[in-house]
């Protein structure tokens, strides 16, 4: 190969480098101009509602007279979900984790595990249907003051689509744990309860505790399901039978109206969707670090 | 003298055993119900829904009479967003995922990137249709047209096949890079000679995955603006559309039962095209393993 040749080869190479770089830095791009444009639009916003009324404020009515701007119904509607995820998903969560990574054999393995991945791949809207005509009237048949959209059942379903995510990782965490510990328990006498609830579950607590943390975020930005199922009035209650509002479902209710851009009502959507994205951001971040961070190292 | 206590038939032992056992059937049945729950769901949906699939349904336009309507303007644009959606990120996630792998170097920038494209899977996918309102429907004033759907989608999944690429990427053996390098190749005859190909079925079933995820996704679609009342055909990317989950969100919301059996109708067709798309990638993983 000549010089000249060699050296208009590399060239090729490096415009290349440089294209690929482009590619993997349009995340960061990502990031930044969802950053930027969510920062913007919610200051503008607090140049006519102050902060303490937005974070503290009990009223939250930007669509009807007289307006109101307080996010704590919001944030409410959110935790009663979020609650209920954790009640109900951690719960179910761990116990298939356990079964999968101590009790299945490989050929049940194979089957439970690809069968809990078709759960967490079908559409949240789908989960939306399935709360509003089969969880709200069966819980309607057992408390008949039920209200048509109530939390309950949108944290029934919220709960169905996170725990896939939540034994997977929690099976990874207990498979982890090394056999040699199990042997040992094993070997003075323990029976498998023990194993499992004093060694095994101990040993894997971290990436528990982090499942839990990712499953939380993930049930805060859940959209269709809570819009579909739990209805749209902001109510600062914790009665689980009530129709509330989440974050995500007002911001759903906004869009479906027509809003014109530069409106107060436009840009809340933009405060209600800072909020979100900081405590999904700050709760997956939190999530990450823990598995790296607290995860035992055996040899 | 004493006689020895036989241990297995001690109370407390036989309660402990009793209790592991117990234990054991109870992890069993939660397992058992959580399989169950999908077996309720798909048999709810099928039940209410499977009257209403035909050719009729497939054909037909949204209309406010249950009997004549139908998914055709929101399956079209399914396909359309789907497709503009891979062909926008299908090349862009696999050459970041082929950056990060085979050109980057490791020092805390890549790191940083990395890090950002790990969070950037975790956010909310209704961020990402505020995103798309922000930036492609007003600012770049492409108004409710299929390409700002695509391109909010594309953001959306471009993550999920970055990880997947990623990861199929890695798991070829450096042998294989060194040998090509041994004999004088460039680092891009390398990768696409070399590492591309071995990796093609890990990376093929990562994408068909992301877009899945694209196809099932609904709230982005929404903040954008699709229309849920869709009576046209997009015949360009720049026309307004409906999609199969758009379609789906509206009849449900409607208080009439019949609207719901429409609903269930969507959903079978839209689980049908998930069934096929996953089948698919299941076999591209089977061939590849068994290659």
């Amino acid at each position: 190969m000549s010089a000249l040749s060699r050296k208009s080869v590399r060239w090729g190479e490096s415009i290349l480098e440089r294209a690929f770089f482009l590619c993997a830095f349009l995340s960061v791009i990502t990031t930044a101009v969802v950053i930027f444009i969510l920062i913007r639009e919610t200051l503008i916003f607090f140049e006519s509602v102050s902060v303490t009324e937005f974070l503290f404020g009990t009223r939250w009515t930007p669509l009807l007279e007289p307006k109101s701007y307080g996010i704590l119904p919001l944030v409410a509607g959110t935790a009663l979900i979020v609650i209920g995820v954790a009640v109900l998903a951690l719960p179910i969560g761990v116990a298939c984790a356990v079964f999968l990574s101590e009790y299945a054999s490989a050929r049940t393995r194979s089957i439970i595990k690809p069968t809990l991945e078709v759960l967490a791949g079908i559409p949240t809207v789908v989960y939306g249907f399935f709360a509003l005509t089969f969880v709200t009237p069966l819980i309607r048949t057992f408390i008949p003051d039920t209200q048509v959209f109530n939390a309950a059942s949108a944290a029934i379903v919220v709960g169905i689509m996170v725990l896939p995510m939540v034994a997977s990782l929690c099976d990874d965490a207990l498979r982890a744990v090394p056999q040699a510990l199990r042997h040992g328990a094993y070997s003075l006498g323990a029976t498998s309860f023990e194993v499992t609830t004093r060694v095994v579950v101990p040993a894997g607590l971290s990436g528990i505790f982090a499942a839990f943390v990712l499953a939380v975020s993930r049930a805060i930005g859940e959209t269709m399901a809570v819009t579909l199922a739990a209805g749209a009035t902001p109510n600062l209650t914790l009665n689980p039978l009530e129709s509330i509002q989440t974050m995500t479902a007002y911001i759903v209710q906004v869009s479906l109206g027509d809003t014109p851009a530069g409106s107060l009502t436009y840009q809340t959507l933009f405060a209600v969707a800072t909020l979100l994205f900081a405590a999904t951001l700050i709760l997956n971040i939190f999530g990450t670090w823990i598995m790296k961070r607290f995860r035992e190292v055996y040899e | 003298m004493q006689p020895v206590k036989d241990l297995t038939t001690s109370h407390r032992l036989r309660q402990r055993q009793a209790k592991a056992t117990f234990f054991k059937y109870f992890c069993i049945a939660v397992t058992a119900s959580a399989v169950m729950i999908l077996g309720i769901l798909l048999y709810q949906i099928i039940s209410d829904g499977y009257r209403w699939v035909d050719w009729q349904f497939m054909t037909s336009y949204p209309s406010r009479f249950p009997e004549k309507a139908g998914i055709l303007s929101a399956f079209v644009g399914t396909l359309w967003l789907v497709s503009l959606t891979a062909l926008l990120a299908i090349p862009t996630g696999v050459l970041a995922a082929i950056y990060l792998e085979e050109y980057a170097p490791k020092n805390r920038w890549t790191q940083f990137i990395e890090v950002n494209i790990a969070n950037l899977a975790g956010v909310p996918s209704i961020v990402f249709g505020i995103l798309g309102l922000a930036l492609f429907v007003r600012f770049m004033g492409l108004n409710r047209s299929v390409i700002a759907g695509a391109m909010t989608m594309s953001l959306l999944i471009l993550p999920v096949i970055i990880i997947a690429a990623k990861e199929a990427i890695r798991a070829i053996p450096n042998s294989l890079r060194q040998a090509a390098f041994a004999l004088g190749a460039t680092r891009w005859q390398v990768v696409s000679a070399h590492v591309l190909p071995a990796a093609m079925p890990g990376i093929l079933t990562g994408i068909i995955l992301a877009l899945s995820r694209a196809i099932g996704e609904t709230a982005p679609l929404i903040m954008i603006g699709a229309l849920t009342y869709v009576a046209f055909l997009p015949e360009s990317p720049m026309d307004e559309f409906t999609a199969l989950p758009i379609q789906i969100f509206n009849w449900t919301a409607r208080p009439q039962e019949t609207f719901h059996e429409l609903a269930a109708g969507g959903i079978i067709v839209l689980l049908g095209v998930l069934l096929v798309m996953n089948a698919l990638a299941v076999y591209i993983r089977y061939r590849g393993s068994k290659s």
